[in-house]
């Protein structure tokens, strides 16, 4: 039992090696395998979770070496929680999308799923790594995994996927040079240690240098306004399966990996004091959230207007920690997971669209209610969620964080935290008003046939003869359909139920 | 209101028509008299709930659910007290006529989509019921909102352009209103408040500052005014009239306005509470804004030809006499709010019900074009008539009595000047509904014995609506017991105080 937690990143990471081989001599067989790897580290996040409420936080020493020289896993309430999270909502994606997957990745599934498993163990180890250093090579494994899953969508996503590899890396570099700085400083990369040597010692120009370093690294990572601009072309443009996988989990992680700094690494109340990087959050944080709803609106392909509408949620995080409170904090990892299942509903319902009638312009998708029910009600759900409807998922992180915001006296974080459910009920309920109110079109319009703009018709290979007609557009598969519903139905659940993980896992993670 | 017993009554009343909605999804529209008999036997189902609670809230064991804890401390509940009671009977007793009606209306005017329609009617109601029996400010935040969503597919159900932008307008209002009410309540609960509402308020000896006392109401009334459609928030209303008729009697005469007004009542009364109201000097920006809204309301029903558009505005100017009432802080004034919220209800799905009843019979919307209707269309019209006299005020209808608690409690609380807004408001409404009862029995037109009466279910229940409006004018507490219960509240919220106890009326 004791070995658990090295299954979270571990199993999904060892089978990355093996599916490739696999792919090549039974192609079938790497669908189950790479969905069995996630299922694994969803077990065992949901085993540590268990095992972290009963005994309370623990440190894993990977292959049993102590630091400084090994490596230390952190399990706390927190690591374990989101780890749970994003490892199921991977898993339902991947089996939503594996469809999308077959096609997209062609003759070659080995290397679509080995790059799935390699994202997933990337993500998990940042999560509950205890090592700063560790946590760079983690990130980089997601990374690099993620730029090649961007990668099999073709032309436009080569365009849009070497961008991101390029900001990315400046992003991961960024990042390395701030550790650099703390190392220096205090002679550890345990985040452990370094939080007790940073809090004893007076802090030095070079820890605040390298603070700076490190969250303007993960500010690039998780597309924090104004670093942002790589963000939604890779998501606009990288393959249906991808999007869906890297869109709900992969910044968030990077916003986790902000928080794990606040939390675990720089002194309580270190960047309200001395450096000014709370407020520097802060307020970035309160202009992505305003610019991502805004920017959002102004799209008309639904898979963009999601892009920048992830830009605006995320900055919901960057608020939390701005703010820095306990309260804000745990909002903030509430919203960690919230958004990874709103958002992994709203893009896993944009797949689906995808899949059986090949458009995703929201004008062209009108009539599509009726006639594909559970995709369009889980996207329906999801929209509801984002806007913050109670007793739905996002009304508590919004609660919480404007309650954050009330105890700080900081009005203008609940102003913006508020009215940003009405910025963001303009794009999504517009999108609803077409699917549900408005009469299906005989023929897609883009603007006509001048090249660029005209929508898509990709991929051509086995499409349904439907495509791109939205009266003769029926429910997608049950194996796309169930699984976006379960996560629908897990954004319901996790704002009926937000009061006992706020107050079992994320309160008592958050305070010291 | 003493001690309360745990009951699944009052979530039993939730769910029976949120699961009738869920079973009109199912049923589709192959099966449609399956599919419209869902609403008219949920709603006796939900009548028969909400009665069995009755005796309960009248004899301090009030019932009450727990269902789960929904943020660190606090519970979503439900609890059946006095005020809440007279809502969920009201939505529910109207309910199974508004549900027989829109059975005969929706197939009389050959609508589209009536599974969504009859699905999203019974969310609604659903979330009606736990705006009435909310226990504290986030359960009521909670439906409130819901109810909100929900009433959107209602709004726009008829898809046509100007639905469609009759339901942004409608949204753009209510989850504005919506916002500043989570604003309000998010601050209560930072504050370490408990939000549970309790006669005579919470806030008072809270310990707070005048101005986030002020802020508070703010942010509170405002969010609850645009539901209530209390001047200048009112404007999504009229608009909203686009809707099919079922949905302007029982969501823009009753469920949604009164959940408006009743969350009104409940700011003001359980929330803020007779003294602080009276200290801080709210009470009298909202009564102000509320007067100016009745008489207004009042006179831009006199100038709209459309029938349902007057009946909006009729609408908006009798919120206001509900708001006025919780405003005045008088035990009387408060017993005669409650009591126009339930004849109001009553009286106004009357008229609505009767507009509609025509358009499906002669496609006519405007006044103008009513003349002589009244003999071919006997019954709606008397039904017409009864409640338009019920509207000015006219004794033994039901509104007269709630009308003379609310004049009487602006003449006990010394506010005479309101006590002339309040028969101002009486004349007005003649002016604006007897020249339709007139044009209707007196004059003649040349399409005379063009058309009968409507489908016996949209006739059946105007006259049983406006047999209960009578019948509520001269014993307001048979069989439900509302004046009973509106002088309970009263009584809660103002312990000092002499009450007029039932029959006073």
């Amino acid at each position: 039992m004791d070995q658990i937690p090295v299954f979270i990143p571990g199993a999904p990471l060892l089978l990355s090696l093996v599916v490739p081989l696999l792919g090549r001599a039974w192609r079938r067989s790497v669908f189950p395998v790479a969905a069995l790897g996630i299922a694994l580290s969803a077990l065992a996040s949901a085993f540590t979770l268990d095992r972290v409420l009963e005994g309370g936080p623990f440190r894993y020493w990977l292959g049993g070496w102590a630091p400084p020289v090994g490596i230390e896993y952190a399990l706390d309430e927190v690591s374990a929680f989101v780890s749970l999270a994003i490892t199921s909502v991977a898993l339902l994606a991947l089996i939503s999308t594996r469809r999308w997957a077959e096609r997209e990745a062609g003759d070659r599934p080995g290397v679509f799923y080995g790059l799935a498993l390699l994202l997933v163990a990337g993500l998990t180890g940042i999560v509950l790594t205890g090592d700063l250093f560790n946590l760079f090579v983690f990130l980089e494994i997601a990374s690099l995994a993620a730029y090649g899953l961007v990668f099999i969508g073709g032309r436009k996503a080569m365009v849009a996927g070497f961008r991101y590899l390029i900001i990315g890396s400046i992003g991961g570099t960024l990042y390395l040079l701030g550790v650099g700085f703390i190392y220096f400083a205090t002679g550890t990369l345990s985040m452990a240690e370094a939080q007790e040597l940073l809090g004893s010692s007076e802090s030095g120009r070079a820890v605040q240098a390298g603070a700076a370093f490190i969250f303007a690294g993960l500010g690039l990572k998780m597309g924090l306004v104004p670093l942002h601009l790589w963000l939604p072309d890779a998501y606009e443009h990288a393959p249906s399966s991808v999007n869906s996988l890297i869109a709900p989990v992969m910044t968030k992680v990077a916003g986790y990996a902000m928080l794990r700094m606040t939390l675990s690494v720089f002194p309580p109340g270190y960047f309200t004091g001395a450096v000014p990087i709370a407020d520097a959050l802060l307020v970035l944080g309160l202009i992505g959230i305003v610019f991502g709803s805004v920017a959002a609106a102004a799209q008309s392909d639904l898979r963009r207007m999601l892009a920048y509408s992830s830009i605006s949620q995320l900055a919901f995080i960057a608020v939390g920690i701005g703010l820095g409170t306990p309260l804000a904090l745990a909002a903030a990892l509430l919203h960690v997971a919230n958004h990874a299942a709103m958002k992994g509903t709203l893009f896993l319902a944009a797949a689906s669209i995808r899949l059986r009638v090949g458009l995703q312009r929201t004008h062209n998708l009108a009539g599509l209610g009726p006639r594909m029910p559970v995709t369009m009600g889980a996207f329906a759900v999801g929209a509801v969620a984002m806007v913050g409807i109670p007793p739905t998922a996002g009304f508590f992180s919004k609660w919480y964080m404007a309650q954050a915001g009330l105890q700080a006296g900081q009005w203008i974080v609940v102003a913006v935290v508020l009215a940003s459910s009405l910025l963001t009920a303009v794009y999504l309920f517009r999108a609803l008003e077409q699917v549900y109110l408005r009469p299906a079109k005989p023929e897609p319009s883009g603007r006509h046939h001048n090249g660029e703009d005209a929508e898509e018709h990709q991929p051509p290979s086995a499409a349904p003869p439907v495509r791109g007609v939205v009266a003769r557009a029926s429910e997608a598969p049950w194996d796309v359909w169930v699984p976006l519903a379960l996560l629908a139905a897990a954004t319901v659940a996790l704002g009926v139920f937000n009061a006992a993980i706020m107050e079992r896992v994320l309160l008592p993670g958050v305070t010291p | 209101m003493t001690g309360t017993t745990p009951s699944v009554l009052p979530l039993a009343a939730v769910l029976v028509p949120a699961l009738a909605a869920a079973l009109a999804a199912l049923t589709t529209e192959r099966r449609r008299n399956l599919r419209d008999a869902w609403a008219t036997l949920a709603g006796a189902l939900m009548t028969v709930i909400v009665v069995a609670m009755l005796a309960g809230a009248l004899d301090g064991r009030v019932h009450r659910t727990s269902l789960v804890e929904i943020a660190p401390g606090v519970e979503l509940a439900l609890r059946a007290d006095p005020a809440g009671m007279i809502f969920g009977l009201l939505v529910s007793v109207l309910w199974v006529a508004a549900g027989v009606y829109a059975v005969g209306y929706m197939r009389g005017e050959h609508e589209r989509k009536q599974t969504r329609f009859f699905t999203a009617f019974g969310l609604s109601i659903a979330a009606a019921a736990g705006v009435a029996l909310a226990e504290n400010l986030l359960t009521f935040v909670v439906f409130y909102e819901l109810l909100s969503l929900f009433t959107y597919p209602l709004v726009t159900h008829r898809e046509t352009e100007s639905a469609l932008s009759a339901g942004r307008k409608y949204l753009a209002y209510t989850l504005s209103g919506g916002v500043l009410l989570i604003g309000g309540t998010a601050w209560i609960y930072t504050l370490g408040i408990d939000g549970t509402f309790q006669a005579g308020g919470f806030l008072e000896g809270a310990g707070l500052s005048r101005a986030t006392e002020w802020g508070l109401f703010v942010l509170l009334a405002a969010g609850v005014g645009v539901k209530a459609a209390v001047m200048p928030l009112h404007s999504w209303l009229p608009s909203a009239m686009v809707a099919p008729t079922p949905v302007s009697a029982l969501l823009h005469a009753v469920a949604v306005v009164k959940a408006g007004v009743f969350g009104m009542m409940r700011v003001g009364v359980f929330v803020f509470g007779a003294a602080l109201l009276e200290d801080m000097g709210a009470w009298l920006l909202l009564a102000v804004l509320s007067a100016a809204t009745l008489l207004i309301g009042s006179m831009l029903a006199l100038r709209h030809d459309n029938l349902k558009r007057r009946l909006a505005y009729s609408t908006i100017s009798h919120l206001a006499y509900i708001v006025l009432g919780v405003a005045l802080i008088g035990p009387l004034a408060l017993t005669g709010a409650l009591l126009h919220i339930v004849g109001h209800g009553v009286t106004k799905i009357t008229l609505f019900f009767a507009a509609g009843a025509i358009h499906v019979r002669t496609h006519k919307e405007n006044v103008s074009e009513l003349d002589g209707i009244g003999r071919q269309m006997p019954v709606t019209m008397g039904a017409f008539t009864a409640a338009a006299l019920s509207m000015v005020g006219i004794p033994p209808f039901v509104l007269f009595t709630s009308k003379l608690y609310l004049a009487w409690g602006a003449a006990e609380v010394g506010q005479q000047a309101f006590l002339v807004v309040y028969l101002l408001s009486g004349v007005l409404a003649a002016g604006y509904l007897f020249p339709i009862v007139f044009r209707a029995f007196w004059r003649s037109s040349p399409d005379h014995p063009r058309y009968g009466e409507a489908d016996v279910r949209m006739v059946g229940p105007i006259a049983v609506t406006a047999a209960l409006a009578l019948l509520w004018g001269i014993a307001p507490d048979f069989p439900l017991g509302f004046l009973e219960l509106a002088s309970r509240v009263a009584a809660d919220a103002f312990p000092g105080a002499g009450v007029m106890t039932a029959g006073g009326g």
